[in-house]
């Protein structure tokens, strides 16, 4: 018979159960890692069942919803067309994106750092958001055509707003220690600006960059919308005129993708610059 | 006999009839009113004073980081117009860069002033071990507790060796142990110093613990109302904090506050 204060038992014990507590939280994180995967699967999955029985048992037309199936279908039958059309809205996207980036950052250093700029060109950044794009693309197109240039710059209209914003703020909010503490050390402005406060702006820019990435998606379908002659807002038209329902389904899919891979695109970018930042959970452990 | 020879010696450094006026919507607050305080080479020196007596700004134009409505502040006879860079400097918290490893956040200060790299990082190694992170230089700071934080602030303030180091309520955010620890170590760190030190803050413990000499402010308007001299043996013991000497000092602080009105006994 053993007890439980006997020496040598109770300090084996414990290392069981140290290897039985460290066995069980593997196997949770194991778990909790699978249900990441599976869990959003599973609602979609459920979500185009749902769809396919209730388009079937409603009998619904497929000129107002497609069943599943002919989605499908259309996707395969079109396939190369929509690939070639996504290329087209994707070089939009990504010269319009590309050209917030190279205007706002700048714009919003400019801001940052001469007051009087600031104040003299806050009215129009505002009004020019204020200001709605799909009542801007029409002139863009009877300017510059049908071609690229109108949808990248329509892109560009709309996303390059959070971006300047979000860099303001992002280079604005930083403790007052920080740059003290740069003082101290004999740094000039330059050095604090490149070592503290452009890395401390970084989460805040990458938020503005988030948001402009999927606005910079929006834009380039509307240029498409007004005034084009390739791209997935085209064809959108397009399968629309036609009463063509399944191929709408299918380009509204495709943008759905393109939109997704771009923002991921993004968070990985950001995931390798914004480094060993506490995202608002398991940051502080209790105090020793 | 060394205690006299350090007295004798021509004060580091002089704030001099130094006062700071705010303005404010309903009119001008006197945060500090004609303070004048001399630090001695090689002294510890602490600040004690409830919230709001102005001592954090009296250290900031310590450090030349603000501006003093009036008056003056000399550091080895050299008049302070501009931030100080002479100085290593701890905050209440412990301002690290989230993006750089504990080490790397030391290093920040070498890199700065352009120091020798091996040896400063050498130094900086050095540093955490005194203060018992060794093994955790490759941390970052979201790595760490409160505690370790601060630890790595007060390595990051020593490793170019200032000769001054200031200290604004350092341990104001930290559990009553961990206070301890780093109390003491802050006084073995001083030890193997010589080093002046400017220690503001609000717990009169630590204050008699760690100095030389303790200057008692009170707040509205921010003035200086003792100055007492703690003679007590070094190195202390926390035992220490029990003799009816260190009651002494403590006891005569409190009674700066209560006769001020900063405490009241009901």
């Amino acid at each position: 018979m053993t007890t439980l204060f006997e020496k040598d038992d109770g300090n084996a014990g414990l290392e069981e159960l140290e290897a039985a507590i460290r066995k069980s939280q593997i196997r949770l994180r194991m778990r909790e890692r699978a249900s990441s995967i599976l869990s959003p699967l599973a609602a979609i999955v459920a979500l185009i069942a749902i769809w396919e029985i209730l388009t079937r048992l409603f009998d619904v037309p497929p000129y107002l919803i497609p069943r599943p199936g002919l989605v499908a279908l259309a996707l395969s039958e079109h396939f190369e067309l929509i690939m070639k059309e996504s290329w087209v809205t994707t070089t939009e996207i990504m010269l319009g994106y590309a050209l917030s980036i190279l205007v706002g950052v700048p714009l919003a250093l400019a801001i940052f750092l001469w007051p009087p700029f600031a104040r003299a060109i806050y009215p129009l950044l505002v009004s020019s958001q204020a200001m709605p794009k799909v009542a801007v693309a029409p002139l863009l197109i009877v300017w510059f055509g049908f071609g690229l240039l109108p949808k990248v710059l329509i892109a560009f209209l709309i996303a390059f707003f959070p971006i300047v914003i979000n860099t303001v703020v992002g280079l604005a909010a930083i403790e007052q220690e920080k740059i003290l503490l740069a003082r101290s050390m004999g740094m000039g402005g330059t050095a604090t600006f490149f070592k503290i406060r452009l890395p401390n702006a970084l989460p805040s820019i990458f938020g503005g960059l988030k948001i402009s990435i999927t606005l910079a998606v929006v834009g380039a379908v509307v240029g498409e919308f007004v005034g084009g002659n390739g791209g997935l807002g085209y064809q959108l038209m397009v399968a629309n005129g036609s009463m063509d329902t399944p191929l709408l389904f299918a380009g509204l899919i495709a943008l759905t993708v393109l939109g997704i891979v771009f923002f991921m695109l993004v968070e990985i970018v950001e995931r390798l610059c914004v480094r060993h930042r506490s995202m608002g959970t398991g940051g502080a452990r209790e105090s020793m | 006999m060394q205690e006299q020879a350090r007295r004798q010696e021509a004060a580091y450094l002089s704030i001099g009839q130094v006062s700071k006026v705010y303005a404010t919507r309903d009119g001008t607050v006197r945060a500090l009113d004609r303070i004048s305080i001399e630090q001695k080479r090689g002294e510890f020196l602490a600040i004690v004073g409830p919230s709001g007596c102005g001592k954090s700004t009296l250290l900031m134009i310590a450090a030349g980081l603000a501006r003093a409505s009036s008056g003056s502040v000399v550091v080895d006879g050299r008049n302070i117009a501009a931030p100080r860079t002479d100085i290593g400097i701890v905050f209440q918290s412990p301002v690290l860069l989230e993006w750089r490893s504990a080490l790397s956040n030391i290093m920040l200060q070498a890199e700065a002033r352009s120091l020798d790299r091996s040896a400063a990082e050498a130094r900086a190694h050095e540093l955490l071990q005194s203060v018992g992170l060794d093994g955790f230089a490759d941390k970052y700071p979201q790595e760490l507790s409160g505690g370790m934080r601060q630890r790595v602030s007060i390595c990051r303030a020593l490793v170019h060796q200032p000769p001054h180091l200031l200290m604004d309520e350092p341990f104001g955010a930290l559990d009553a142990l961990t206070r301890d620890q780093l109390v003491l170590d802050m006084q073995s760190l001083c030890r193997e110093r010589n080093m002046s030190v400017l220690f503001v803050t609000h717990s009169i413990a630590e204050a008699v613990f760690l100095s030389d000499r303790v200057v008692v402010m009170t707040p509205r308007p921010g003035r200086i109302d003792e100055v007492i001299d703690i003679d007590l043996p070094r190195p202390r013991t926390l035992a220490m904090r029990e003799t009816p000497a260190f009651a002494h000092y403590s006891r005569r602080i409190l009674d700066v506050f209560l006769a001020r009105g900063v405490l009241r006994e009901h």
